[in-house]
């Protein structure tokens, strides 16, 4: 029995827990203003909020209910639209309205339950933020323009929002209808009720561990929603993200926005909000774990270039026992890795890199919320005299899974970077990969693109990639 | 102050007042989630789900299918093939040569053959596995020019001749050749396509269907089942987004609910998936087109001559009207004595190729822009330079023989250079380049002009009904479906003024065919004029008579001027005791008929086919677009910078809704000249077959400056309230975007060998800056 907050509502759904949150509250609850765009995370018509604790704080996150699996709403606050409708619209639902930055409206609940997210949100405050909060909702009559507007109108509203009691403020302000007040204490309360009849975990030999569904629920709705599930999501020993004896451990249920917001990580990668506007949306960030992004195997999944150029490990758990292996021996081949059925990701860990010798790279058809045509990462590790003392290079899009550079990082071990230098590794890394054209860029279009970003990662030696390109 | 019995004027500034009071009327409804699209209809109990089995293969005969096991699994109520269509197997509209269901051939990947029937989505799903097919293949044609060489024609090549083309051409002192292409566009309306349908008596059916064409869905459903229109009634309720793919293509998801209903008297629900929507549909037809234009010393542009190969996909539906239109904007904005322009509908294995904001005069600007653009770079001069000189003005001759009036190409073109100071950005950009070794920026010019009307003559028609309650509130109905375009907003307007009423007593109602039949399609950016003249008209007899009421019945001054103005009725200019609401009362007690049905037809309209020449459109609408883009030469990606636009609204009757349209047909504008690439490989299977592969923008990806300058016109008599058509024209300065990063590519890499192909994608980018023409 799956239990949760609907709007103001305590709801039980039996549903299986692998279905989507999305037909649960469209054809069970007939809460329509929740539209249906693609089904797979990329258009934010069926964002919702999802209202959980996080360091004992209730704190909403947008999400595309299209993926999210049910099971995933276990004690938590789900908010539709019906849920912030009150007898006036709410000042984001009325700002949209003066600005018309609503055309044909089937995108319009997407926008405006993200720009709620964003009001909700204790830090989001500047413009750049609200953008931010709305990167994962597309309007197809494009009025982008007149949302831009609103978003401007907004962000000026928040800056009167108080570090404290802000849910008062808000709903002072008709961001939220007043049943806000309560939901704090009714959720701990279902939590409490919900603890203690939790079962021991189950072995999960023979069911689906589940994250957060943004690839699987994408690949195979069907088969998830006659899985028997495990849902690992909430798992909190999975969430951690720690150091350990110098080396950073992050949790195989670690989202990509917990690894983005942790202030640890942060001050390893000092560019990384830069590279995570490269990735997807931030409704999937919400829900995409670390261990997902891995095991799925795409060859050009981004966090997997990212940890591969970390020269990460991974602990593999079965039964209990962990065994560690290195991330690039992880991949076998297409879709194929180094994993038993009945293993599971339990940490990814990697050495923090220093002094900003990391580099994250990615071109995409459309910069965001996109999937790389070829995407590569590198830790370059220089000597006082220039000297590679170390490198790690990785790149997506051009194997049949996330390629590690061996070769080409092995050449460059020990060299001084010159023009000459940078082309002979050119040439010996156009020997170890082998793209395909597909719909994300022909093969030449990547062998050419990767070489590019190749030479990006060298931005601290321009005078040597001009020589190369000949400008 | 002379007396006057006739209806006055309404006068534009009262349509802004309305507007200022209502807005958008419909925003409300959209940011509550409370508008109600086709899927969020309450549908009764006993729902069947009908999901369509299409072929997998893009070419072949159908050598065996079996279903007999999907039929039989739990939940299957049936499974429906050609053989059970009750009346024709056919939904061609403009030509009859495309099959509701596959009988023994498939002519693309993704064609409809079966429709699995059941009582829920995921049995239906189950089925859909279960179905086993076997085609001998055919040979796959997915390239026009292939198709043309074959001779597979959708219909008859077109041909716009004006002067000689072949004594032009000789004394021309530059001549330049070559060849452009431009691709395909998913019109991604964010509601996919679908249809609700129940049986009701008479052997009837009700649908409700996201269609731009609810006669086009009542016609085909009648063929299908074999049954007059009068027992088909569609209603629309409002489409999230239509964008032209809902003009033709709607009505089969029609169909399928419809027959579904009809047979099995339960109510049926055909919504694909977005990926079957995406795999099964026509977009914007791809052309490739060949050019050759000829130049004086003056660099005025003596000839001209084209010939597009469009792909038509395998079937006509609209090709051959969008093939028409095609011709019709061969020469944009420019006038040019010598053209002779030709077009070719060409036949190939895809889903049938449709309508999208445009209707084929982008693919047509396309092409002379590139010509002028190409002459320009081999002459060393900027493209602007032959553009401005060539601009069309007051009575020059269009090629299909319609004299141009109250031209505005020069007048908005001058506003652009002046206003947005191009010369001295140009110089700018000049120095931005030779600073930068890795960003580049680019510039461009776009011009439109853009006819209105449907080029078929006879679709230029439109009814409407209102309906005046006793209670003094109004009901209108009109043939204009609400899709995003805020024609709702307008149409309430008109009413508003016209009966000089506050907003909120007047309803806009479903688009229904019961209520006002035998519409043409919300499409060719005329519905608000059309549908709005109807308005005018139904409204102005019911004040007619409500005035000769009030003349007879209650001042007995058969001269009395008689104003309505915020819901008093002024007599002589005095403000009477009656107000709307007991006037209305006196005249139901007196047996006035409040209702009306109102008709309009484009006055002055015609074209003669077997001359192509004529007057075909009401009047044009025109602008010019300044682009400017930065490239970043190392990644091949770049971003827009800013679009700067004068724009001919002509006296726009609803600044906000007006803006909007502009606003996001550039965008959508941009989206096709740069991210979105329809890819179909050889076996005509399409790769960008979902938003994961197929990109259209996003708020990071639009101009981070985006102005849009109302030029001041008087407007057209033929336009709505004077307010011109809005819809397609904007699209067009999307074009500039395509030589703004063309230019910065050449400006990181003179020798570029970069083709004129549209999407300019990051790829072709990438590969125009590193690749060189090797002489």
């Amino acid at each position: 029995m799956i239990e949760f907050i609907l709007n103001n509502q305590l709801v039980k759904a039996e549903q299986a827990s692998g279905s989507t949150v999305l037909d649960y509250i469209r054809y069970y609850k007939r809460l329509v203003g929740t539209k249906i765009g693609c089904r797979e995370g990329d258009c934010g018509a069926c964002t919702i909020l999802v209202g959980d604790f996080e360091k004992g704080k209730l704190i909403y996150r947008s999400m595309t209910s299209c993926l999210m699996p049910l099971g995933n709403a276990h004690g938590k606050h789900i908010l539709s639209v019906e849920g912030i409708n009150s007898d006036q619209l709410s000042p984001v639902q009325q700002t949209l309205v003066d600005t018309d930055g609503t055309q044909c409206g089937f995108c319009t609940i997407g926008f405006v339950m993200s720009l709620t997210g964003y009001v909700l949100n204790d830090t989001a405050k500047n413009y750049d933020d609200a953008i931010a909060a709305i990167d994962g909702n597309i309007c197809r009559c494009t009025g982008y323009k007149s949302i831009e507007r609103a978003v401007a109108i907004l962000s000026e509203k928040m800056n009167d929002k108080p570090e404290q009691e802000t849910v008062q403020w808000l709903v002072d302000k008709e961001f939220i209808p007043d049943y806000f007040l309560e939901i704090t204490s009714r959720l701990k309360s279902l939590r409490e009720k919900i603890n203690k009849e939790a079962d021991t975990i189950k072995p999960i030999v023979q069911k689906l561990v589940l994250g957060g569904g943004t690839d699987l629920i994408v690949q195979k709705a069907l088969s998830v929603k006659k899985s028997d599930v495990v849902h690992v999501f909430d798992a909190g020993h999975l969430q951690e993200i720690k150091l350990v004896s110098g080396q950073c451990h992050i949790g195989a249920a670690v989202t990509v926005t917990a690894f983005a917001e942790s202030k640890l990580i942060q001050g390893f990668f000092p560019e990384l909000k830069k590279y995570i506007k490269l990735i997807s949306s931030t409704p999937i960030r919400n829900m995409a774990t670390m261990a997902g992004n891995l095991v799925n195997a795409s060859p050009i999944g981004d966090m997997s270039i990212f940890f591969l150029a970390l020269d990460s490990d991974i602990l593999l758990n079965k039964d209990g026992a962990t065994r560690a292996i290195k991330l690039k021996d992880f991949y076998k081949g297409y879709k194929h890795i180094d994993k038993a059925a009945d293993e599971i990701i339990e940490a990814i860990v990697f050495t923090p890199p220093q002094n900003n010798n990391f580099n994250f790279e990615k071109v995409s058809k459309r910069t965001h919320l996109d999937i790389a045509s070829v995407n590569s990462a590198c830790l370059l590790i220089q000597s006082g005299d220039g000297k590679i003392e170390d490198v790690h290079i990785s790149a997506g899009g051009v194997a049949p899974f996330p390629k590690y550079l061996k070769e080409t990082t092995s050449f460059l071990r020990g060299k001084r970077i010159d023009a000459e230098v940078l082309k002979e590794a050119i040439t010996i890394m156009n020997t170890e990969i082998a793209p395909i054209s597909d719909a994300r860029g022909t093969a030449d279009y990547k062998r050419l693109l990767l070489r590019q970003l190749f030479l990006a990662h060298f931005k601290n030696e321009i005078t040597s990639v001009k020589k190369l390109i000949g400008i | 102050m002379q007396k006057s019995s006739t209806i006055k004027d309404n006068s534009p500034e009262t349509a802004e007042d309305v507007a200022g009071q209502i807005g958008n009327i419909d925003a409300a409804g959209h940011v509550t989630g409370e508008s109600i699209y086709v899927d969020d209809i309450p549908v009764m109990e006993g729902m069947l789900f009908v999901k369509v089995f299409d072929s997998p293969v893009a070419h072949g005969k159908i050598k065996r299918i079996d279903f007999s096991e999907a039929e039989q699994m739990e939940g299957v109520v049936k499974i429906f093939s050609y053989k059970d269509i009750p009346g024709e197997n056919q939904i061609g509209g403009i030509i009859q040569d495309e099959p509701l269901l596959a009988d023994d051939e498939v002519h693309f990947r993704g064609q409809p053959i079966l429709l699995i029937v059941a009582e829920n989505e995921e049995a239906a799903e189950e089925a859909f596995e279960k179905i086993k097919i076997e085609i001998d293949p055919l040979p796959i044609i997915t390239d026009p020019r292939i198709a043309f060489e074959q001779g597979k024609l959708l219909s008859a090549s077109r041909k716009f001749v004006v002067g000689d083309i072949n004594d032009a051409f000789k004394n021309c002192k530059y001549i330049f050749e070559g060849q452009a292409e431009s691709g395909g566009q998913e019109q991604l309306y964010l509601e996919t396509q679908g249809a609700y349908a129940y049986p009701t008596e008479h052997d009837s059916v009700k649908i409700f269907s996201s269609t731009q064409g609810p006669t086009q869905v009542q016609r085909t459903v009648a063929r299908v089942l074999g049954v007059g229109m009068n027992k088909v009634e569609v209603d629309v309720p409002r489409l999230g987004g239509g964008f032209g793919g809902k003009e033709d293509q709607a009505s089969a998801w029609g169909a399928y609910a419809a027959m579904v209903a009809w047979i099995l008297k339960r109510p049926a629900k055909a919504i694909p998936h977005r990926m079957e929507d995406m795999r099964m549909t026509g977009k914007r037809n791809p052309y490739s087109s060949d050019f050759k234009i000829g130049l004086d010393e003056e660099l005025k542009i003596v000839a001209y001559e084209a010939t597009f190969y469009q792909n038509g996909g395998a079937a006509a539906d609209l090709s051959p009207a969008i093939l028409e239109r095609t011709l019709f904007h061969a020469t944009n904005s420019y006038f040019v004595p010598n053209v002779k322009v030709t077009a070719h509908s060409c036949k190939t294995n895809l889903p049938p190729n449709t309508a999208f904001r445009g209707f084929g005069g982008p693919q047509g600007m396309f092409v002379i822009e590139s010509a002028i653009d190409h002459a320009a770079k081999d002459l060393k001069i900027s493209a602007d330079i032959i553009q401005r000189k060539n601009m069309m003005d007051n009575g020059d001759e269009l090629p299909y023989g319609q004299v141009v009036k109250e031209c505005q190409s020069k007048s908005c073109w001058d506003e652009v250079m002046e206003l947005y100071e191009v010369e001295s950005t140009k110089k700018e950009i000049e120095k931005f380049n030779q600073q930068n070794d890795f960003l580049k920026k680019g510039l461009s010019l776009m011009p439109i002009c853009f006819g209105i009307s449907f080029t078929n003559t006879m679709m230029n028609q439109a009814r409407a009904l209102v309906h005046v309650y006793s209670d003094g509130t109004v009901g209108i109905s009109t043939g204009a479906v609400e899709m995003g375009q805020g024609v709702n907003s307008k149409m309430l307007q008109v009413a508003a003024i016209c009966f000089g009423l506050s907003p909120e007593k007047i309803k806009l109602e479903t688009t229904n065919t019961t209520r006002v039949a035998n519409t043409s399609p919300s499409a060719a950016s005329s519905t608000a004029d059309l549908n709005g003249k109807a308005l005018q008209d139904a409204c102005n007899q019911i004040k007619k008579r409500l005035f000769d009421f009030i003349k007879t019945d209650l001042t007995g001054d058969e001269d009395a001027d008689i104003e309505l103005k915020n819901e008093v009725v002024y007599i002589n200019d005095e403000a009477s005791i009656f107000n709307w609401k007991n006037l209305i009362q006196q005249a139901f007690m007196k047996r006035i008929n409040l209702s009306a049905k109102g008709h309009y037809a484009t006055p002055i309209i015609n074209f003669d086919k077997t001359i192509e020449k004529g007057h075909p459109f009401a009047y044009h609408v025109y602008g010019t677009a300044l682009t400017m883009v930065t490239v970043d030469c190392l990644r091949g990606t770049y971003e827009i910078d800013a679009v700067k636009v004068v724009h001919d609204f002509g006296s726009s009757m609803n600044q906000a809704v007006d803006l909007g349209q502009c606003e996001g047909g550039i965008v959508q504008g941009i989206g096709w000249m740069t991210m979105e690439e329809i890819i179909y490989n050889e076996e005509g299977k399409l790769l960008s077959n979902a938003l994961s592969t197929y990109k259209i923008p996003d708020i990071y990806s639009v101009p981070k400056i985006l102005d849009v300058k109302f030029l001041n016109t008087d407007g057209n008599d033929l336009a709505i309230l004077k307010s011109k058509a809005v819809g397609e024209p904007p699209l067009m300065y999307g074009i500039g975007a395509y030589f703004a990063i063309r230019n910065a590519v050449l400006a990181f890499n003179p020798t570029s060998t970069i083709a004129y192909h549209a999407p300019i994608t990051p790829e072709k980018v990438l590969m125009g800056l590193y690749t060189h023409d090797e002489q």
